[in-house]
């Protein structure tokens, strides 16, 4: 680890995992790569928590991010040997079953004493929601108003969005494999910033630059070439892809990179694309440290693969937290068949004509049943004009549809397979089998006081 | 004259709930008063009507030559409920991009914008 003495020092913060599901190829390439002192990852999304909640309901030693494993045995020898310290959201519902399992692996490794687990507790409100509703804390929907109160009896979880303060304390002690629950994204990068350079919980415009590194590198390789529009036939390599970097200064500006004979690119361009993405109102990107304002942002290119970021801003934070609940709504199927060419268009939309015709014959009572042709209108609809001439070479025909009651969207899902041999001809795609039904578990945003949540930080040696 | 959004500005989208957050970046740092003048929040809400139920919003990212749109109503319902392939929004971005812009020519001759044509 640098030392804390001089004031031009870079602390280097490495991406390595952008969501659940991100390469695992990518936390050990970060830190064998080249220099960093922290690896952070981002493990989770907003249903991610209810998956993880199930997962704990069947066994109480699950309900974390069980990639997360793998990731740390792969930088386990980084980690003892070089001091680079891991942050990561992986505990999900349970990040104590989450720390013990890092320290068993540390233990098969013979690398336990080298490995500090620091875990962070007090997001997961799931216990405390009669409590708090009792007390008059209504979570109402931030996008409907309605009181959580209408969906009580169907909520999977609940969990605050907490900052970086905790995440700096188990640092202060020594962590060196910190686990959180609903950390924010941002929070993963910030906080080692935060302790590294001792800005004060107060100094905006420093935390605010930590939370905007932290953006841009929260998604991984969105902003170092993965889905990137710009020049896209042009950036070099994907295949070889290298995650970002942020090397971060004192002052708060920071170089956003990635490791020497990688691929991808980080450029301008590449920056601003993941800096809008998910953004909202630009002059008010509110966490639970602080609100950063995206409109003070100044990028600068310094070099090949190397944009500087600076000048920005930010302000004292609001005294309401968000949580994120997860509760059930009902389910859903989605049947999807394949017409060929000639008039394949025509073909689907008769298929799709005839399959309503039966659902409504059966007296199905959907929610919503949504058709969409595949390589003629699902991605931009109507904007992408009428498509579908004659010579078409193919179209997907996908059909979902949502009810309450579990058994009308099995109904549906006998209804696809039958059109193979008495719909419309020239079909094919059917392999799968039958459509899978789905529960939704659907996403209650809302505010609580800041008062009511505390987070506990236990260092395990 | 007219001028294809997408030979002007590249773009990335996602969602929050319901709602699909598209960010439009100039091409040429100063095309963002083209952006920022043409491609206003009513000519985005003209061109997404009947592909989006809510309001649109707009703002203004002089520093990043951006502009970022939200546009409500988007995703069916949005997470998990929405039945669409698209159920995040993150084609919205070019779905945005297949617009096209009317400038005035000596506006379009000033800037040199790409005209309307084969790419």
């Amino acid at each position: 680890m640098t030392s804390h003495a001089s004031n031009d020092r870079v602390v280097r913060v490495a991406a390595g995992q952008g969501f659940w599901g991100d390469w695992l190829e990518a936390p050990r390439r970060q830190v064998e790569g080249g220099p960093v002192d922290y690896l952070m990852l981002d493990y989770l999304a907003e249903v991610t928590m209810s998956i993880l909640q199930k997962q704990k309901e069947r066994d109480p030693n699950m309900g974390y991010a069980r990639d997360f494993i793998g990731a740390i045995e792969s930088v386990l020898p980084a980690l003892a040997d070089r001091g680079v310290r891991v942050i990561a959201n992986a505990g999900g519902v349970n990040p104590p079953a989450c720390a013990a399992a890092v320290r068993e692996v540390a233990r098969k490794h013979n690398l336990a004493g080298k490995i500090r687990v620091g875990v962070v507790t007090g997001d997961d409100l799931l216990p405390r929601l009669d409590e708090l509703l009792a007390q008059g804390h209504t979570l109402a929907n931030m996008e409907t108003g309605e009181p959580l109160s209408t969906v009580r009896d169907r909520v999977l979880s609940a969990n605050a969005y907490i900052g970086s303060t905790p995440i700096c304390v188990a640092l202060s002690q020594g962590a060196n494999v910190i686990v959180t629950g609903r950390s924010t994204d941002t929070a993963l990068t910030m906080a080692p910033l935060r302790f590294e350079f001792n800005w004060r919980s107060d100094d905006w415009n420093r935390l605010a630059s930590g939370i905007i590194a932290g953006h841009i590198i929260e998604c991984g390789a969105q902003c170092s070439g993965g889905n990137c529009l710009f020049d896209w036939r042009g950036i070099p390599d994907l295949a070889n892809v290298g995650y970002p970097i942020v090397e971060g200064h004192a002052d708060g500006s920071f170089v956003v990179t990635k490791h020497d004979r990688t691929g991808g690119r980080i450029s301008v361009p590449s920056i601003t694309e993941q800096l809008v993405y998910e953004m909202g109102d630009p002059h008010s990107y509110i966490t639970p440290d602080v609100i950063a304002d995206f409109t003070t942002i100044h990028l600068e290119a310094v070099g090949t693969d190397r944009v500087r970021v600076f000048g920005i801003e930010g302000r004292a934070p609001t005294d309401k937290l968000k949580v994120s609940i997860a509760y059930k709504s009902g389910y859903k199927a989605v049947g999807t068949l394949v017409y060929a060419w000639p008039e394949a268009l025509d073909k689907a939309q008769l298929a799709d004509r005839v399959l309503r015709e039966r659902l409504d014959r059966l007296g199905l009572k959907f929610d919503e049943i949504l058709t969409e042709f595949v390589g003629v209108s699902a991605t931009h609809g109507a904007l992408a004009g009428a498509g579908g001439g004659t010579e078409t070479p193919e179209v997907q025909l996908r059909v979902g549809v949502r009810a309450n009651d579990k058994t009308t969207v099995e109904r549906f899902t006998r209804e696809i397979a039958p059109l193979v041999l008495n719909g419309p001809p020239s079909v094919t795609g059917f392999a799968g089998g039958r459509p899978k039904v789905e529960e939704i578990v659907a996403y209650w945003p809302a505010l609580v006081d800041k008062s009511v949540v505390e987070t506990q930080v236990e260092v395990l040696a | 004259m007219k001028v294809r959004l997408v030979d002007i500005a590249h773009a990335r989208s996602g969602d929050k709930g319901d709602t699909a957050n598209v960010g439009v970046i100039a091409l040429q740092p100063q095309w963002y008063e083209i952006l920022e003048r043409y491609l206003t929040r009513d000519r985005v809400k003209q061109h997404f009507s009947g592909v989006i139920k809510g309001d649109v919003e707009r703002f203004e990212l002089p520093n990043l030559h951006a502009l970022n749109f939200l546009l409500h109503g988007a995703l069916g319902g949005g997470g998990t409920l929405s039945l669409k392939t698209d159920a995040q929004g993150k084609v919205f971005s070019t779905a945005l991009l297949r617009l096209v812009l009317d400038v005035p020519d000596d506006v379009a001759r000033a800037a040199t914008l790409p005209g309307v044509g084969p790419r």
